[in-house]
This record gives structure tokens, sequence and C-alpha cells, in this order.
């Protein structure tokens, strides 16, 4: 593997904001997911639970509620007292309506995708159809004294439950009025709490209404005569979500305690049809509030203020023990949020709302190999510099020279050039942006530093030549004709000559920069792109993709090279295969052709071509072998994968120069210091 | 009457109450709880045990309510029978012969003439679940070896398995493994949890198992304190369970209430007994009466002493020694009492406790309490700290009638033995009174190991090591010293009466020695590995008891001469630990030379497995207590017309019982067998009674019988039931001096068969013909 200087980063404060809604897609296999910035996520389950698309969020539109209509369309409402549908092709908003009822808490599709229902602060449940470019408001159903806080449609179509405080109510869709009114009480354990909230309600197509509240209760009410079924008090705190299955033979609630409850119906006895329902399996995986859960065939999925996404598996409905099999818990998003320019040492950090430039503190001193160095200069918060506007960044880049920055919101493209003068820095905005470059989902800078890469969020991607103090735009790639899809990664070759470029889904197109047209495009795959590089002198294209499969393609060829072929055929460790996250950076030695450096959040690999490939038989995980250890026995043991576990979790790793190394790391335990106090719950001994 | 009974060695408490679960009647009037050999049966009403179910030859292992018949209990032991009662009367009804090892028994509603036990074949860990099919059979003993398998590996605790949802399944656990049989489909189903090789899962194996009884729900008890309740369980695949943490230590049992899902379990480790002895880990203060109660003194609950009422059977009450709450967790170095000892005619009691966490670390505190009148309690009077550098090895008081300061001597490890006297404390009313300590003697820096005054308080003895030094008691100058060398002294103590002039010591190598106080030499010595060495406070007799590989064996002799008085091998076939005379309140008249030495006193001893054993001459049912005997079913016969036949039979009976008993015996052989039997028959409750058609003739048959006898002869005054009895029990007490290895076989077995044989006319003939070749030997 060799020997390298690591600079171990630990300064970058980044805290991902928490989770607010999930929603799952049965069609398609994709998760929703909202934070409280307004962030939307689309994760793939199929694809090993990749992140595949996000929707920068903006300050004033704190999402409440998420939900999937009419196949693949995704609804978000919030706060702001607007309706908002998702472009999911071109990851942009489609547009936004106000629902004129206030602030809404809770929106549910109907079971035909047909028609939208939103519960607004006002206490109006109103009805929405939906078009197929838009949605059109329809009628309100009777007004509640306050304000609905959960919604949930008979599997049927024909009836309602609206859970606001104090009480639920059942409408009929057709007339819009209430038919039953089922008070729900107020006391918790002897003692009159002050309210109770109806956090959420899910109507089965038996009539049963099961509702979660802020006194710790799970009821279940006959909605034919209003009456409740049975009481399940499972915390001495909120419940605060609910999602049920589609065969509604099991649901899940998450509480304000972190703990998450599976209720399953369960026949009385084995040979009686009698069924009734049984809390079965607490699963604590949060610290905190548990606000979303969501059911899909086979796993329970919450989130919540602790900012993870947590999957996890019902062992009995996963057939074979594959990847579904284990407990998944996505903490980091599968983007890069930082930056590198090598030559000057300097990390650019993206957050929310501002950028952070840093140059890293340098050692004099030297040491054997796992020794700490003490710094003789710290690390230099060198700028801060925050966005304009309301909303999020979607995408940031330094220059590899140092000396450009490039930012992009959802509407606003921003680059700002960069002079240094001894210890100042003097930050200047490249003014006079042109229309078409109005929000990047990525930005990329050539090697050199003289041409600027930004992929637009139609698919196209521009080349810009960078002058001292100006630019100039040289050319355009469009899509193909028919695709919309939007380019969300970028790969340069060092040379300048090539550009490779890649969607969500389909394949990845390769650019002859200076030709400036279509070079080739690699054969689409099933699985998306996590990660693009193209490697100098060979200009071999390296692909990383969700199933954790690497692909090296060379660009002259237009083929896949030969070690590809052989990896390929003879298929990737076991134990790769079944890592928990996905490659999100890919770099080269400049010195030795035959490496690949990559990373994924828990461990930083060198793939080294020339030695022969792993087989399931051999370890993979391998602890760096002793010095004592003759040649012979590390010669015979030595595989292509070297796996270092030792930084984690990891949010960036790249080679600074030919010995250096920059390691990105973010603990967890900063990031739980960060989030707000838990509830506090007696510990047994303490 | 007490001439010919041989000794016998009798239990009379300790055994385990807890040892299974206690089984209500289906009335709930009665709650059976197994305790050694025996089965016994409490009133819930008045907390009074009601009959003792003796017959099994080992320890009882599981008691159940017969499902057919609710006023029937099943029980069974490691003897390899299952033994069905009467409980109300207390009868054995039948015996079943399983022949091997039977570990727990279980019933059910639904299973036709079968029960369930728990047996172990080949390898010793290795438990079987067997249904057992009870053959029906008019005769006392059956053999039942129609064994059928149920489910391989499991507990042999009854607590690893459970019947549910009215004997559909059958659930067992062991280690981490649930295996639930289906009886219906005959398939097992197991689930595994992640061993505990896992961290996460640490200490997560099964400990007990119960079921729903209505609806297909398994709750299992986790050593880790958890509560899982499963679902589902029918299929392999869609199980499912919820996990429930109430205890932060293992959970020992659980249990479903009829109507909801509650679940009720506990997991203390000291248990609740309704009555008896409570057993303690380790005894260490030994047995001591108390002067006043003349109960039997001991290590009770933690912390406590305990006060048993021999007489009853009872646990008078506990006093809480040292006074902190008692925090069970497994680790914990707990506060131990160690020593106690009563003075001055139970006024003062001393007690030693103490705790060593490290070998340098060693907390010890004794206690001085006195008896407070107006209370009636002992109330603390002086608490010193650490008494000694080192543990305290013996204390004793000097209870010489002269003495009018109370002194408490005290020897120890550190070399020293001090002497505490009672004295004013420094209150200017000078009414308080305190102990303080008095003098401080040693010898040679050797360990004090025992301390033991004389009788009349003159002379104190104490061992140090392998010397015995002899003290005076009022100028506390060392006397004359005493060395055998044979070992360090184990125990030692003065001669009684007459033979006060005598010092006695046995030493760790197992040499016994006698030393004579005027002439300071030894008078004898004798081999013998002695573990406990009591003096009789009423007579000169000295109990000794050694250890060997066959057992433990009593020896009674005088100081004065080294011939034993009595010798009874044998007595218990686990090591003693503990022995005590206890006076007795009205002395006994043994004639024979071998019993004197009970005459005043009785003896009662401890074992290692904590059963409390004496020595008795008596016969079980005449040991029942008085308040027991009231309990029993009445045995005035109601005015019925068979009264009108048979009442003025009985009261003849009893007049004549005595006068005429020997001479009439051979005259009224055919009367002899009329009588029990239409008593039998009135006696026996009618559920288990034979068919009628069958009594009938039998009925007849007797009247026809005492008709033809009375016209013989007029008065038709006979031996009785009883005390036919009687004789055939001192018959077989004496076979049992003749074989003393299967003492407590022998005799309970028989007892019992005799005291509830039917009146069948083939076995009392077999009896008359051994009883009478005996009585007229006489």
């Amino acid at each position: 593997m060799g020997e390298f200087k690591v600079h171990r980063v630990r300064f970058f404060n980044y805290v991902p904001s928490g989770i607010r809604c999930v929603a799952y897609n049965n069609q398609s296999n994709r998760l929703a997911v909202s934070r409280t910035d307004g962030t939307v996520e689309i994760y793939n389950l199929s694809a090993n639970y990749f992140q595949e698309k996000f929707f920068p969020g903006h300050e004033s539109r704190a999402t409440e509620a998420l939900c999937w209509a009419n196949g693949q369309r995704l609804f978000s409402a919030g706060l702001n007292g607007e309706i908002i549908e998702y472009d999911l092709q071109a990851l942009n908003i489609k547009y936004a309506m106000d629902a004129f009822g206030g602030p809404i808490w809770s929106m549910a599709a109907s079971p035909s995708g047909s028609q939208l229902l939103v519960g607004c602060e006002d206490g109006s449940v109103k009805l929405f159809q939906i078009t197929p470019d838009k949605i059109q408001f329809e009628r309100n159903f009777d007004r509640q004294k306050s304000r609905i806080l959960s919604l949930s449609w008979h599997p049927a179509g024909t009836h309602i439950a609206a859970g606001s405080i104090d009480y639920i109510s059942v409408f009929d869709v057709k007339s819009g009025s209430t038919i039953h009114k089922m008070l729900v009480d107020r006391q918790y354990m002897g003692v009159s709490k002050r309210k109770c909230i109806i956090w959420g309600v899910a109507f089965l197509s038996d009539g049963t209404v099961i509702s979660v509240d802020s006194a710790g209760k799970v009821q279940f009410w006959d909605s034919a005569t209003g009456t409740l079924v049975k009481n399940h008090l499972i915390a001495n705190t909120d419940v605060q979500s609910i999602a049920i299955s589609d065969q509604e033979d099991s649901f899940v609630v998450g509480t304000a305690e972190g703990t998450v409850f599976h209720f399953q119906l369960v026949s009385v006895t084995s040979n009686s049809s009698e069924k009734q329902w049984v809390r079965t399996k607490p699963f604590q995986h949060h610290t905190h509030d548990v606000r979303a859960v969501a059911h899909s065939p086979i796993a329970l999925i919450s989130g919540g203020t602790d900012t993870h996404l947590v999957i996890r598996p019902l062992m009995e409905k996963v057939e074979v023990k594959n990847y579904d099999a284990a407990l998944r818990k996505i903490t980091f998003p599968h983007r890069r949020l930082v930056s590198c320019a090598k030559k000057k040492q300097l990390l650019l950090f993206q957050f929310a709302h501002h950028l952070e430039l840093w140059r890293l503190g340098s050692t004099v001193a030297t040491g054997k190999n796992g020794d700490t160095l003490p710094l003789s200069k710290n690390a230099d918060h060198l700028l801060h510099l925050k966005t304009k506007g309301p909303e999020n960044i979607i995408c940031s880049c330094i220059s590899p020279c140092g000396s450009w920055i490039a930012y992009s919101t959802a509407s606003r493209f921003f680059l700002y050039r960069l002079n240094y003068e001894h210890d100042n820095i003097n930050l200047q905005r490249v003014s006079k942006m042109p229309a078409f470059l109005r929000s990047a989902l990525q930005i990329l800078f050539s090697e050199d530093s003289t041409k600027l890469f930004v992929a637009s969020n139609q698919g196209s991607v521009h080349v810009i030549r960078l002058l001292e103090g100006s630019f100039k735009h040289l050319h355009t790639f469009q899509p193909q004709s028919g695709t919309v899809e939007s380019m969300c990664l970028l790969a340069v070759s060092p040379d300048g000559n090539w550009l490779a470029a890649s969607g969500t889904s389909a394949g990845v197109h390769v650019y002859n920069v200076k030709q400036l047209k279509l070079h080739c495009t690699v054969p689409a795959y099933n699985f998306p792109v996590t990660a693009l590089a193209i490697a100098p002198n060979t200009n071999n294209l390296v692909i990383a993709h969700s199933d954790q499969q690497v692909f090296e393609y060379s660009i002259p060829d237009k083929q896949y090279t030969q070690w590809s072929r052989t990896i390929q055929k003879q298929g990737f460790h076991h134990l790769w295969l079944q890592r928990d996250t996905p490659i999100t950076h890919i770099s080269f030695h400049p010195k030795r052709p035959m490496h690949i450096l990559l990373h994924d959040a828990y461990m930083f690999c060198i793939i080294d071509k020339s030695l022969p490939l792993p087989n399931d038989k051999t370890l993979l995980y391998n602890p760096l072998p002793p010095t004592n250890e003759s040649d012979i026995i590390r010669r015979r043991t030595a595989h292509a994968f070297k796996i270092s576990k030792k930084y984690k979790p990891l949010l960036f790793m790249d080679l600074l120069d030919e010995r250096t190394l920059v390691a990105v790391e973010r603990p967890l335990d900063d990031i739980i210091a960060q989030l707000p106090p838990p509830i506090k719950k007696k510990k047994f001994g303490t | 009457m007490v001439e010919e009974e041989s000794l016998r060695v009798v239990r009379c408490g300790g055994s385990e109450l807890n040892f299974r679960r206690a089984v209500f009647s289906a009335d709930s009037k009665y709650v059976f709880c197994v305790s050694g050999d025996f089965i016994k049966v409490y009133s819930t009403a008045t907390e009074e045990c009601v009959h003792i179910l003796q017959g099994h030859r080992n320890m009882v292992t599981g008691i159940q309510l017969n499902p057919k018949n609710h006023l029937q209990l099943y029980s069974c032991s490691f003897d390899g029978m299952i033994k069905l009662w009467d409980y109300t009367d207390g009868i054995l009804i039948k015996t079943f012969i399983v022949g091997c090892k039977l570990h727990a028994l279980f019933t059910l509603d639904c299973a036709e003439d079968s029960v369930f036990v728990t047996i172990n074949k080949e390898k010793p860990d290795v438990f079987q679940l067997v249904s057992v099919k009870l053959p029906k059979s008019s005769s006392q003993e059956v053999e039942a070896k129609e064994l059928s398998f149920v489910l391989d590996y499991i507990n042999q605790s009854p607590k690893c398995i459970a019947f549910g949802n009215e004997g559909e399944y059958v659930a067992a656990v062991r280690d981490f493994y649930l295996s639930v049989y289906f009886f219906k489909k005959k398939t097992t189903s197991r689930f595994t949890l992640s061993s505990s090789r896992n961290k996460k899962h640490a200490k997560n194996n099964f400990t007990c198992v119960a079921c729903h009884p209505k609806e297909d729900c398994i709750a299992t008890g986790h050593r880790d304190g958890k509560i899982r309740l499963w679902r589902n369980f029918d299929d392999e695949k869609k199980y499912t369970y919820t996990c429930l943490h109430w205890h932060h230590d293992l959970v020992m049992d659980l249990a479903f209430s009829v109507t909801e899902m509650i679940i009720i379990h506990r997991n203390l480790e000291a248990s609740a007994v309704i009555q008896g002895l409570v057993k303690d880990r380790n005894i260490f203060t030994g047995l001591m009466i108390d002067p006043r109660t003349k109960a039997l003194v001991l290590n009770g609950k933690p912390g406590h002493l305990q006060f048993y009422s021999l007489q009853s059977d009872k646990q008078l009450y506990n006093l809480d020694i040292i006074q902190q709450e008692y925090i069970n967790d497994y680790g914990l170095i707990q506060i131990e009492l160690t020593k106690a000892a009563f003075g001055c005619y139970g006024n003062w009691l001393a007690t030693v406790e103490q705790r060593q966490e490290k070998e340098t670390e060693l907390e010890l505190q004794m206690k001085l309490w006195t008896y407070n009148k107006k209370t009636q309690g002992f109330v603390l009077n002086t608490k010193v700290n650490m008494p000694h550098e080192d543990h305290i090895t013996a204390l004793c008081f000097c209870n010489a009638e002269k003495s009018e300061n109370p002194t408490l001597v005290t020897t120890s490890k550190d070399g020293h033995f001090k002497v505490w006297i009672l004295t004013d404390d420094s209150d200017i009313y000078k009414k308080a009174v305190g102990w303080t300590c008095d003098f401080v003697g040693s010898y040679h820096k050797y360990q004090a190991t025992n301390c033991c005054f004389s009788e009349d308080g003159s002379l104190l003895a104490v061992s140090f090591e392998e010397i015995v030094t002899i003290w005076d008691s009022d100028t506390w100058e060392l006397k004359c010293t005493f060395c055998q060398r044979a070992g360090k002294i184990r125990h030692l103590c003065f001669g009684r009466l007459t033979c006060s002039k005598y010092l006695l010591g046995a030493t760790e190598n197992g040499i016994l020695c006698c030393w004579n106080l005027l002439s300071c030499a030894l008078e004898w010595s004798a081999k013998l590995n002695v573990r406990v060495m009591e003096p009789d406070p009423n007579s000169e007799n000295i109990a000794a008891i050694s250890q060997s590989s066959m057992g433990s064996d009593l020896f009674v002799f005088r100081p004065s001469e080294p011939r034993p008085l009595y010798i009874q091998k044998n007595i218990s076939r686990e090591e003693v630990q503990w022995g005590v005379f206890v006076p007795r309140d009205v002395p006994e008249s043994f004639t024979s030379e071998a019993y004197q030495w009970l005459n005043r006193s009785q003896f009662y001893f401890l074992t290692k497995s904590q059963s409390l054993l004496t020595f008795s001459t008596q016969s079980p049912e005449e040991k029942l207590t008085p308040t027991s005997k009231q309990l029993l079913a009445e045995e005035t016969l109601p005015t019925t017309p068979f009264y009108f036949i048979l009442g003025k039979h009985r009261q003849e009976q009893q007049d004549d019982k005595l006068n005429e008993a020997l001479e009439n015996e051979l005259v009224q052989l055919p009367l002899t067998e009329n009588i029990p039997a239409i008593s039998e028959l009135l006696h026996t409750p009618a559920h288990v009674l034979p068919s009628a058609s069958f009594l009938c003739s039998m009925f007849v048959n007797s009247l026809l019988l005492s008709k033809e006898t009375k016209s013989a002869e007029e008065i038709p005054d006979d031996v009785s039931m009883e005390e036919e009895k009687e004789s055939v029990d001192s018959d077989e007490e004496n076979n049992f001096t003749e074989e003393v290895q299967d003492t407590n076989n022998t005799d309970l077995g028989k007892d019992i068969i005799h005291q509830l044989s039917k009146s069948e006319e083939k076995e009392l003939r077999k009896f008359r013909k051994v009883d009478y070749s005996w009585i007229t030997a006489l």
C-alpha cells in the first residue's frame, strides 16, 4: 500500500438536518425523505439504498407532509401553506400552489391516486384533483375546530379519518360531512395532560382506525360505531408516527423516545381464524424523536431528529440472505461535500447555507509508521462565504490551483476569484453570469484550472473557459434528443481532453473537450453511478456503481479494459459487495499508474491492479501487515484490495501529493453533541 | 408403651419448601409444597400444616393435581414412583412404579390416563420429556412402563417446560433453544437465540417458560432479566416475539393469570417461605437453643437470626442483626452473620458479623443484645467495631450460676482472646450498662481457636492451635497448658456435673483427647474424626459425630470412661455440620440402657444439605403436633345407622384396649379383621372407594363374621387398628436396628402402606402372622 502522511481533518462541522417525513413508493421501490431544512431526498431501495436524487432545501419551505401520488408523482406540503410537486427528471420543483388554508400539517393521496387531500391549520380538509400536469382544488370538507394533523384514506376511497387535537373525525368523501367524532382520552396515567394530539391515523379496510397520540397511546377504533376497541399504552411520551403495510397485517409506530414498535396481526390460536393485533418487536435504533416511519414490504423504515435513516428488514419477509437482510443506517449524503485544491492544500467545505475554506496545517516533524505528528502550524480558517437568499447550496467546487470557487443554488450560480496576498485573501465575484448558468447540479474545474464544467439540470453540460477575472462560454453539450435527464456527476481527464458525465440512471457519456463533441457512451448499467474518475496518461474511466461494482473503461479504445473484464469474470469478494455505503470518490496516484484510490464512508481502499484478485476464501480486510513479517508471506497473502478502516466515518479522502493524503472525518458523537438533547430516560442503575 | 422402640433418624424440618412450585388445590383451601421426601399440605386459612404426605423414598420432585379428580394429587420422586394421594385425608391411593429417576411431573386435562415426566437417559445432562401411561388397575402398586417420548434435550427444571392452550402444545427451553412440540401435528418447532458469544446478547439464555392459558402465546424468562412473548410459533419463519425488560437480574419464574395477559414473575434470590426453617446459603452460627423459648436459633434470612420452634415446625420470628438493606446482586460481597451466642439464661445475646472484600480489608462488628421483658424481644445494647484484628473464631458466655457479672470471651485469629464484661456506662444515673473489654490474653502468638467455660465458671479453657490453656476466671492467670501435638484443636468442651473435672478436645487429625484437670494429665484419647461435639447441658453425656467415607456416625459417651454409651452408625448419608442438645420439657423414661442418654434432652443435627434431623422412637403419626391433629379429619363417626352398629363397639374398644389386648388376641382373631374393614369403609372418602358391589359383599361379610363372634363371646374387645399398627411399626423398627443401611427407606415406606391399607383380607392376614409371633414373644 505504501506509506502516507495523512492529514486527519476533523474540523468539518457538518450536521445533517433531522428527518421530518418519509414516504415509500411501492411501484418504483423508492423512498422519499424530507428533512427539516426542506431538502427532499430520493433513495432507490432496489439499488442498495442509494440516494440517487435530491432537491435542495429552502429556508421558508419546511415540509410537514410528503406523499407519492398517481404512481411516480411526488408532492410535499409545508408550513408555508404551499403544495409542491417535484420534477423527478429535471430535479427541480415543478410548481408550488397555495392551498389557502394556512400552514399545511398533513397530506394524503387517495388510493386511486387521482385525488390529494390536505389538512390545514384552520381546520379545513381540502380535496384536490390531480390532473396530468397540475392539481386542481375540488372542494372543502366540513371544517373542524383545530388543525388537522393527520389524514388517512380508507383503502376503498369512500371515507377519511382525520386526526386533530383531542379527537378524530371520520368523513364521508362523497358528502364531505363528518360521520363520527371520536374523542380521545386526555388522561395520561391518571394525570390530565393539557391536550392530546393525534399525531397519526391509519384507516384499515375493515373499518378500523388506528390512532397514535401524544399521550403515548396506540388506539384501535371502530369507525362504523365510533367506539374505542383496544388501547395499547406503549410510551411515556408522544407516539409521533404510524405506517401500515399494504397487506394490513402489520404496522409500525415511532415514539419520541426513539423507540420503534412493530405491531402484527396474529391469530389468537393456531387453529382459529380469530386474529388480534399484538405488539411484537421494539427497536431502539434512534436516540431522538422518531418523526416519520414507513413500511415497505420487507422492511421498517424510520427517521427522526437524530438525522439517521434506519432501514430495518423484517427477517420473516426476506427470502434469501442478501443485501436487504441487514440493518442499514444512512447518516451522510451519498455525494461529495468537500472539494480540495491540491497544490495550495486548501479544503472547501459545503454547508447548507455557507462555504468554508480551510488551509491545512503542516508539520516539520517526522516519525515512524503509526505515529501522530505534532503540528507546527495549525489549520487556518481562511474564508466563510455565506449564500445570498434562502436557498440551500446544491454543489460547490474549488479549482485545483485554489484561485476559483464556484457554487450554485437552485436559482443562481456564483463564481468567485480568489487572490492570495501572503495571509490576506481577496475575494472577487465574477459578475454577469450568463442566463443559462442558473442552477447547476455539479461543478468541476479542469486540472489546469482553465476550464469550468457545469452540469445543469436540463441535461446539458456547459464548458466555460476561465480567464484572469473573466470567462468565456465555449460550448454546451446538449443532451441527446428525447432525454431530459439531468447530469449529476462529472469527471475530467488530467490532460483536459476528455469529460465524462453521468446522469441518475442512464449511462456515462464521454465528451471530447478538444473537438467539443460526444466521443462515446459507456454501456448502460442497471445501478446508478456513485463516483467517476479518469486516470492520468491511460485515460481509463473508472466508474463505481451503487451495487459496489467498479468498472474500468478505456476511453481511447471505447471498451472495458482487460482488468475490468477479468474482475467482472471472477466477481468481487462477497464482503466487498456487502459494504454499507457507496463509493463517493475515486482518485489516482500520479506515480503509480496501477493504483486506484477510492473510499466510502467506512473504508479507504487502494486497488493495485498488478496484484491477483481476492477470491471468497481470502481475507478481504487484512490488517496492516506487521513490520517484522517476512516479505514472502506478505507477498503470498497480498491481493489487489488494500483496505484501511482506520478513518471513519469518512466524508472525503484524496491524495495531496505522492506521499500525502487528506482524510476528512466526521465522528458521529460530534454530530449527536450538536443535536438538541433527547428526552431524558431513567436508566436502571444510575 | 415406650419400651420396645428403637431409635430412628427422623427428618424434622429444614428441607426446601420452594424446591418446586407450590400447587393450590382446586378450591384454594390448601396449598401443597414439596419438602424433601414429603409433601406438606398447608391450609390457606390457618397457615398450619394439615398433613404431611409421606411415602416417597427420595426427594419429591413434582406435584400436580389430578385433572380428573381435583381432590387427588399426583406426586413424583427421584425414587422412580408416581403416587396418587387423597390429600384431604392424607392417604395414599395408588403407586405407579416407573423405574427411573423422575425429575418433574406434569398433568394435562385432555391427556387420558397419562402424565408427563422428565427423565434422564444415559448422559447425565440430557433430559427427556416423556408421557407415562398410567394403567388402570385396582391394585395398590402398579408398574407403569409404557413411556412415549415427547421432547429431547430439555432442562431438568419444571420451570423450563410449560403446556399451553389446553394441551395443544408443550414448550420447553434450554440454554438458547425454545422447542415447541405440537401434539396434534406431532411436529417440533425450534427457535434459537443468538448465543452469548455475541457481546450484545450476553446472558440471554432462557431460564423459565410459561404458556398463555387461552391464546397461542409463550412467555420466556431470560438470564439478563428480559421476558419475551412469543407468538405465531407454529411457523418457524413467521414467528414473532416482543421483549419486556423489567428486571435487572435473571427471571426466576413466570406465570400467566387466568383472565388477562398479566405476567407474574419474581427474581429475588431469597424466596418466600410460608413456614418452616428458612434456609440460608451457609449456616455459620451453628445451632443454638434460646433458653427462654427453647427455640432453635440459627442463621435465617440474610442478616437475620431465626428463631424456629421445633415443636411446631414453625418459624417464630427473625431477629434483624445486621440492620442493613440486603441488596440482592450477583457478585456483591455481603455482610455475613458469623457467630452468635446466648448467655445468662437468655438475657444476653452476642452476635458477630463480618465482611471481607479483600485480603487486608476486614470489617468486623460485635453486637450485644439484651432481652427486654417489656417488649419481649432483644434490644441492641453495645456495638463493638473491630473487636479483634482478625476473624473471630469462637465466643462464649460464662453461664455459671454464681457469676453476678455477665462475662463474654471471644477468641480470634489475631492470637488474642478478649474477656468482655458488663459495666456501668458513663451515665450519671448509673443506669445504662454496656460491655467493655476487661482482659486480653494471648499465648506465644498462636491463633486462638476455641474457648470454653467450665460449668461453674471458675475456669476458662482457650485453645491456641495445638495447645489448650487453662485460665483462672477470677484473676485471669494462666493455670496450666495441655499439648498433645496431635493437630489443631477443632472442638473444646468441659465435662458436666460429675464429670466436670474433665476437659475434652477434638483435633483436626482425628484424635479425641480427654484431660483430667485435677491431675493435669491426659486421661484417655481415642482415634475419632470428630465433626461435631456437643455436651448435653442436662447430663454428663457428650455427643460426637464423626465423618467417614461411608457417612456420619454418632457416638455418645461420658468423659469419665472412654467406652461410648451408644453408637449409631450411618445416621446420615451426607456430612453433618452442626448438632445441638435440646432439653426436654417432660423427661422421657427410656428403660433401655442404650437410649437413656435421650431421657432429658433430645439431639438435633443439621446436615450439609440443611435438613434438620433428630432421633425419635415414635411412629410418624404420633409425632404429629397437637395442632395438626386437631385439623385432621374428625375421628368421631357421625350418627348414622352405621354409628349405631359400630358406636358401642368402639367405646368398648377404647376401654379394654390396654387391659385385654394381650390375653384376647388369640380368641379375637376373626374379629380384628372385621372392625378395620368397616371403619376403613367409613373413613375412606366416597370418591376413592371401590364399586358398591365390591363393598357390599365385603361389608355384609364382615357383619356376619362379627355376629358369629359375638355369639361366641359376649364382649368383642379387640386389638384396635391403631394398636396393630404400632406393633407393626415397632416390629419394623427392630428390623431397622439390625439393618442400619436403609434406615429411611424401610420405615417410611412400609408405615404408610400399612396405615393406608384398604381392608383387603389377604394382606391383614399376612400381617397377623408376622405380628403376633412377635407379640407373644413379649
